[in-house]
């Protein structure tokens, strides 16, 4: 479980996956905090209220997926680097993975790159669509074309360049 | 000798608040601190703040340092900033302060108040040959990276699944260091999950009920064994794992630095829960001797951003004591207050809620 591993269980990740009919018509944030800590900057970066104001700060975010856009900016804010949005409409097998990253090199646009899942294993390739950098903080938000059956698993890419 | 106010014995993330409050109610304030500059551990904290707004979530730990810094430079002519130097002791007998510039110039400082935000000490465990070359305190390899630039090692083993051994083994893997594993005693992880997942998903493996039995290597570390422990810590024979590394990160776990408050007879407690021996307060963060307080990590080994907050309510309570008491004193305290048990109301915090009481002066 996730105390011992530091992966989210399957049934985690179910929890915070949006109902099949949202995830098909738009993006949307999916928000993998499981733990309640002190943190409510998701909230506070969302531009539509679609991340709800926290009661207590330690609770957990909750989101209306009704208002979210999948602009990411939560993505880039959450200082647990938490959150991300996925695209299940790009096309017929392909989604897109926003996700942030705060590592050298930084890919460019058009990009193949490795898609590795929450364990970080290496399940597939995928071609940089966009990198923003929404706060100029540091951390940047790549948007990544995935195999839709991968969607849900990849939460990291690594550059691999053969010049090293 | 240096007459002032208030003394500020550390200028992290604790002092900094306490002596920009001091300051802002009117107090002469002289801040010492051991660095070559000031900010404390913040000035290597590359990592995003938890909390809200109020503590500066969502920014980097050294962009909070610069932001404490030019809020400090509003008071320019009540504060003095004095780094490289180190407070070496206190003297009861006529309540001065000795402090050593470098290692050669020694003064003295005879203030009316003293705010104790020395911070704490990193911890360590002893393994077989943990006195090879290679094997750091990870508060000196998060210096060395974030400081100085330098690339501490090739291959590390860290050792410790709380905040700091989550945070830096992050760090190394941003520095181009292969963090091969990390280690942790205990059945879960320690630190902040979210910390964790970063770490895992970008392929670093995490062992809990591990600890590491013997480190290897001649001039230099060349690796480390690891083993199993069950429930009673005694070590599964047959689950040894060798792991090659040259470097050793040490993250297990951080006490109190508070020999000052020692030295100055303040009532002390030990009290597990915040880290060992902490002196005993009171609401204003004064301990049991008058002219002493505290606050951050000398008070319990807690979070950057409840050190902030302690630091303000310790500036703030020792000026009032010497009469710089602002018109807004009261609401100002209880904010401070409020803000504080938000910070500390959750479930991670439950060990210091637990901690606290004892810790706290009966009145």
């Amino acid at each position: 479980m996730l105390e011992r591993t530091g992966v989210p269980t399957p049934e985690q990740i179910r929890e915070v996956t949006p109902p099949e009919e949202i995830m098909k018509a738009k993006p949307v944030a999916i928000i993998e905090c499981f733990q309640k800590i002190p943190c409510d900057p998701c909230h506070t970066a969302c531009p539509t209220g679609a991340i709800l104001e926290f009661e207590d700060i330690n609770d957990l975010p909750k989101i209306d997926w009704s208002k979210c856009t999948g602009c990411a900016l939560c993505v880039a804010k959450c200082p647990g680097l938490a959150v991300f949005v996925v695209d299940m409409t790009y096309s017929d097998r392909e989604a897109i993975v926003k996700l942030p990253y705060e590592f050298l090199p930084v890919p460019s646009r058009g990009e193949e790159v490795e898609c590795l899942n929450r364990e970080g294993k290496v399940v597939s390739k995928g071609k940089v669509l966009q990198v923003f950098e929404p706060f100029k903080d540091g951390t940047k938000v790549i948007s990544v074309v995935v195999p839709k059956e991968f969607a849900m698993e990849i939460r990291h890419i690594r550059v691999v360049r053969k010049d090293g | 000798m240096k007459e002032t106010d208030i003394l500020v014995v550390g200028g992290g993330p604790a002092g900094l608040c306490a002596a920009i409050e001091a300051a802002r109610a009117g107090a002469r304030v002289l801040i010492i601190d051991d660095g070559l500059r000031l900010g404390g551990q913040l000035i290597k904290q590359t990592h995003k703040f938890f909390g809200s707004k109020d503590e500066y979530a969502g920014t980097r730990g050294f962009k909070i340092a610069d932001v404490l810094l030019s809020e400090l430079e509003r008071y320019g002519d009540r504060v003095e900033a004095i780094t490289n130097t180190t407070v070496t002791g206190y003297y009861t007998d006529d309540g001065v302060f000795g402090a050593l510039t470098g290692e050669e110039r020694y003064f003295k400082v005879k203030p009316k108040r003293a705010i104790i935000a020395t911070g704490a000490y990193e911890k360590t465990i002893p393994v077989p040959n943990c006195d090879l070359p290679g094997v750091y305190g990870a508060g000196a390899v998060q210096t060395l990276m974030n400081v100085y630039g330098v690339k501490p090692g090739e291959k590390a083993l860290m050792v410790g699944a709380g905040n700091i051994g989550l945070i830096i083994s992050y760090q190394l893997a941003q520095a181009g260091v292969q963090v091969q594993a990390v280690v942790e005693a205990m059945p879960k992880i320690g630190g902040y999950l979210v910390h964790a997942s970063k770490i895992r998903r970008i392929g670093i493996p995490i062992y809990t009920s591990h600890t590491i039995k013997e480190i290897h290597g001649k001039e230099h570390v060349e690796g480390a064994t690891i083993v199993q422990i069950d429930e009673r810590w005694e070590p599964i024979s047959g689950t040894e794992k060798y792991i090659e590394a040259d470097l050793i990160c040490l993250a297990v776990g951080l006490s109190p630095l508070i020999e000052l408050l020692w030295q100055a007879g303040c009532k002390m407690r030990y009290v597990p829960e915040l880290g060992g021996y902490v002196p005993v307060r009171n609401r204003e963060m004064r301990t049991s001797h008058p002219d002493f307080y505290v606050a951050g990590d000398a008070a319990a080994i807690e979070e950057a951003s409840t050190a902030m907050i302690e630091g303000r309510i310790a500036g703030l309570c020792a000026a009032a004591s010497l009469g710089y008491r602002p018109p807004d004193y009261e609401e100002r305290l209880e904010g401070f207050w409020a803000q504080l048990e938000r910070l500390r109301r959750g479930p991670v915090t439950e060990k210091i809620r637990q901690g606290l009481p004892k810790a706290m002066k009966e009145e």
